[in-house]
C-alpha cells in the first residue's frame, strides 16, 4: 500500500540531510511500527508524506497504491486515503470542531466524485464515534483542539481518523503526552480501525504503545535510515536494552 | 464681519456647491453647524486626525464617479421581518418604503417635518458636543443634510427598521442625517444596508436614556469604487445598551467615526466591526469613547481582511473622565493580511483621569497561520477553502458582538460570498 524506495530528504531552508534514504513499505491490514532516538528522522518521514512544506526531496520517490505521494498537495494525499495524526495537533480558534470534519469529510468525498455527506448523516456517525471516544458533545462544538486537554487532543486526532477513514494511517508519537488510561482509550479507538483494507505506521519512542496497539513489523530507524526491521519482538528489546546495543550491533 | 473666503479655499468651494435646506426647526442648527465648518474647516491632508486617511475625494466640490455593482445575491436581510425605510441615491423612496408607523415608535422625515420637534433638541447637538476633536464633515453633514429619518422610540419597537441605501447613480452625492432618541427602558434595532450613492456623507445622532437598548447593524454595500463618511454620537444614559455592528465589504473609500459619551452610571456600549477588502480598499474606523459615569463597560472590537494593496485603519480611543470609576474598558484592532501589498495602520489610545479601572487595548496584524492551514490541508480541505474558514474564524470575535443569531448568520453568509468571490 505504502511504498518509500531510497527517500532522501533535507530541510529546504539550510543544507541539513535529514532522511538519508528510507526504504518502507507498509502493506494493506498491517501495522508497522516505527521505533528510534530522537533526532532520528521519524517525524520528518511523518510530515513529508503528508506534504508539509519546509522539507525537500532530493531522491527516492513514495507512493500510495501506486500514486505518487510526493506530487500531490496536503489535501490530495488526504484524499488519496492518507492521514496523519500530529504529534502536536494544532488549535484552531473561531472553527467549531463539528464544522471542521464535516467540510473536511465532505472536500475529500468531492474530490473522489463521490456524493456529500448529509448533514443528519453526519451528525448521527459522528455522535456514535465519538462516544467511543469519550469525546462529548461539548468538544465537538468547541473551537478545534482550543482548550482541549492533551488527551483531549490526541483522541480528536482519532475521532478524525475514524471520521475521514482513510487507507494509510501514520501516527506520529500519539502516545507523547498520554496518562496509561488516555493511551488505552486511544489505542482502542486505533484498534477499532484495524481491518485489511487499511494499513498503519505507528512512530513512537516507547514500547508501551505497542502493548496496546500490536504491531506486525517493527522498524528501527536511526540517523534517516531504517537500520532493523523485525517483529514485535524487537520492541522489546528496545524496551529492555534501550537504542544503543542495536545502534552498534548495526554499526 | 468676515472677510469672504477666498476662491482657493477648498472648504469655501466644496460648501458653494451646497444649498441649505430650511424646516424652521432646524435652521438654527444648520446655520450653527455652518459656522463650525467654517471654524474648522474641511479635513486636508495635513490634520493629525486624517493622517491615515486622505480626505481629498471626500471633501472635493463633486462626488467622484462610482460605477454601479451588479451582484446575484437577493438583499440583506431580505426574509426579515422589519420596517423598510429606502433611499435611492440619497433620496426619499416612498414607493419601495413601507409606512412610516411603527408600534413604540414615532417616525418622521427630516425632509417632512416641519414644524418644531421634539428633534430640535437633539439635531446638530450630539455632533455639536463631538468635542475633543474637529469633525468638520459632520458638521457639514448637520449644515446640509437633505433628508434623513427621525425616530422617536417611546417603547419596545415591534421590529426592526431598515434604512436601505440604493445606489443608481453614478455621480451621487448624498448627505442624510439620522436622529434616534430612545426614551427611559424603549428598544430599537436598526439596520442599515446598502451603498448609498457615489459618495455619502451620513450622520447619525442616538440618544439613549436610562434604561434604553439600541442595536445598530450595518452592512455598507459591495460597491467597488463608492465613497463614504459616516459619524454616529450617541450618548447613553444609566443602564443603557448601545450595541453597533458594521460590515464593510468593497468600497474604494470608507471613514466610519463612531462618537460614544457614556454619562449614565452601569450603561454598557459595544461598537464592532468586520471589514474584508481586496485591491483598491480604504477602510478606516475611528472610535472616541468617553466614560464620564461609574461601572460603565465599552468595547471596541475591529477585525480586517485586507489583500492586494488594501488598507485598513483604526484610530480607538477610550478617555475615562476624573470620578468614573469601575470603568470596564476593551479595545482590540486586528488585521489579517492575505499578502505583502497590503497595510494596517493603528492607532490605540487610553486616556485615564481615574484610579480604579480595567482598561485594555491591543492591535495586531499577521498572516494566516500556517500551521493551522496545513493542519487543514492534512485533513482534506483545499487550500482555499481551508483560508476560507481561518479568514472567517478570525472574523469571529467582531461577527459575535451581534447578539441576535439571525442577523449575524445573515452577515456571516455575506462573508463567506465575498471570500469566495475573491479567492486566489
Amino acid at each position: 500500500m505504502l511504498n518509500i524506495k531510497n527517500l532522501h530528504v533535507q530541510l529546504e531552508e539550510e543544507d541539513k540531510q535529514i532522511l538519508k534514504g528510507v526504504d518502507l513499505t507498509v502493506e494493506a491490514g498491517k501495522v508497522h511500527a516505527i521505533m528510534g532516538p530522537n533526532g532520528s528522522g521519524k517525524s520528518t518521514l511523518s510530515y513529508v508524506l503528508s506534504g508539509r512544506d519546509g522539507y525537500e526531496v532530493t531522491e527516492g520517490e513514495a507512493k500510495l497504491d501506486g500514486e505518487d505521494l510526493l506530487e500531490m498537495e496536503p489535501e490530495e494525499r488526504a484524499a488519496a486515503g492518507l492521514f496523519l495524526a500530529f504529534q502536536y495537533p494544532v488549535e484552531i480558534p473561531g472553527v467549531g470542531n463539528m464544522t471542521f470534519l464535516r467540510t473536511a469529510v465532505n472536500a475529500q468525498r468531492k474530490a473522489r466524485g463521490e456524493d456529500e455527506i448529509s448533514a443528519a448523516d453526519f451528525l448521527k456517525v459522528i455522535r456514535e464515534r465519538a462516544k467511543a471516544l469519550k469525546i462529548d458533545a461539548d468538544m465537538l462544538k468547541r473551537p478545534v483542539n482550543v482548550g482541549f486537554s492533551g488527551g483531549e487532543k490526541k483522541r480528536n486526532e482519532i475521532l478524525q481518523m475514524a471520521m475521514l477513514e482513510p487507507k494509510m494511517c501514520i501516527l506520529d508519537e500519539t502516545d507523547s503526552g498520554l496518562d496509561v488510561d488516555a493511551m488505552k482509550l486511544v489505542a482502542e479507538g486505533v484498534n477499532a480501525l484495524r481491518n485489511e483494507g487499511r494499513g498503519f505506521l505507528v512512530i513512537t519512542h516507547y514500547q508501551r504503545l505497542l502493548d496496546h496497539i500490536k504491531p506486525d513489523v517493527v522498524h528501527i530507524m536511526a540517523d534517516g535510515k531504517i537500520v532493523k526491521t523485525g517483529g514485535p519482538e524487537l520492541a522489546l528489546e528496545v524496551e529492555n536494552n534501550g537504542y544503543a546495543d542495536i545502534l552498534a550491533e548495526v554499526a | 464681519m468676515a472677510e469672504p473666503a477666498p476662491k482657493s479655499n477648498p472648504t469655501e468651494e466644496r460648501l458653494d456647491t451646497l444649498t441649505m435646506p430650511q424646516n424652521g426647526w432646524a435652521d438654527a442648527a444648520r446655520k450653527a453647524a455652518l459656522a463650525r465648518v467654517r471654524e474648522m474647516g474641511l479635513p486636508g491632508r495635513r490634520d493629525e486626525y486624517w493622517k491615515f486617511t486622505r480626505p481629498d475625494s471626500l471633501v472635493q466640490p463633486t462626488a467622484p464617479v462610482a460605477a454601479l455593482f451588479q451582484n446575484e445575491e437577493g438583499p440583506l436581510f431580505g426574509d426579515l421581518d422589519r420596517l423598510k425605510i429606502v433611499f435611492v441615491d440619497g433620496v426619499f423612496d416612498a414607493e419601495q418604503s413601507d409606512d412610516l408607523t411603527l408600534s413604540g415608535v414615532r417616525i418622521d422625515r427630516l425632509a417632512e417635518s416641519a414644524d418644531i420637534h421634539w428633534a430640535s433638541d437633539l439635531y446638530g447637538t450630539l455632533e455639536g458636543n463631538g468635542h475633543y476633536v474637529p469633525r468638520p464633515l459632520a458638521a457639514l453633514n448637520t449644515a446640509y443634510a437633505t433628508d434623513g429619518v427621525l425616530i422617536h422610540v417611546t417603547d419596545k419597537a415591534e421590529k426592526p427598521i431598515n434604512f436601505i441605501y440604493l445606489h443608481e447613480n453614478e455621480t451621487s452625492d448624498a448627505i442624510l442625517h439620522h436622529v434616534v432618541k430612545l426614551d427611559p427602558g424603549a428598544e430599537l434595532t436598526l439596520l442599515e444596508t446598502g451603498p448609498a450613492a457615489a459618495r455619502f456623507n451620513k450622520a447619525m445622532e442616538v440618544d439613549v436614556a436610562d434604561g434604553a437598548t439600541f442595536h445598530h447593524v450595518r452592512a455598507q454595500g459591495r460597491d467597488h469604487e463608492r465613497r463614504a463618511a459616516t459619524h454616529i454620537f450617541a450618548r447613553l444614559g444609566a443602564e443603557s445598551v448601545f450595541k453597533s455592528f458594521t460590515l464593510t465589504v468593497n468600497g474604494r473609500l470608507t471613514r466610519n467615526e463612531c462618537v460614544i459619551d457614556i454619562t449614565g452610571d452601569d450603561a454598557v456600549a459595544h461598537v464592532a466591526g468586520a471589514c474584508v477588502g481586496d485591491g483598491d480598499f480604504h477602510h478606516d474606523d475611528t472610535v472616541f469613547v468617553t466614560h464620564d459615569a461609574l461601572r460603565c463597560e465599552s468595547r471596541q472590537v475591529f477585525k480586517k481582511v485586507l489583500r492586494n494593496g488594501a488598507v485598513g485603519v483604526f484610530q480607538g480611543k477610550i478617555l475615562v473622565k476624573e470620578g468614573a470609576q469601575k470603568t470596564d474598558g476593551y479595545q482590540i484592532s486586528q488585521s489579517l493580511l492575505l499578502d505583502d501589498d497590503s497595510q494596517f495602520l493603528a492607532k490605540p489610545e487610553l486616556e485615564i483621569y481615574a484610579d480604579d479601572v480595567a482598561c485594555s487595548h491591543g492591535s495586531t496584524s499577521g498572516a494566516i497561520d500556517e500551521e493551522a492551514l496545513f493542519y487543514l490541508r492534512s485533513r482534506g480541505v483545499p487550500a482555499e477553502i481551508a483560508t476560507d474558514l481561518l479568514t472567517l474564524a478570525f472574523l469571529a470575535e467582531a461577527v459575535e458582538e451581534i447578539e441576535d443569531e439571525v442577523l449575524r448568520d445573515a452577515l456571516v453568509e455575506r462573508l463567506q460570498g465575498w471570500l469566495e468571490r475573491h479567492r486566489g
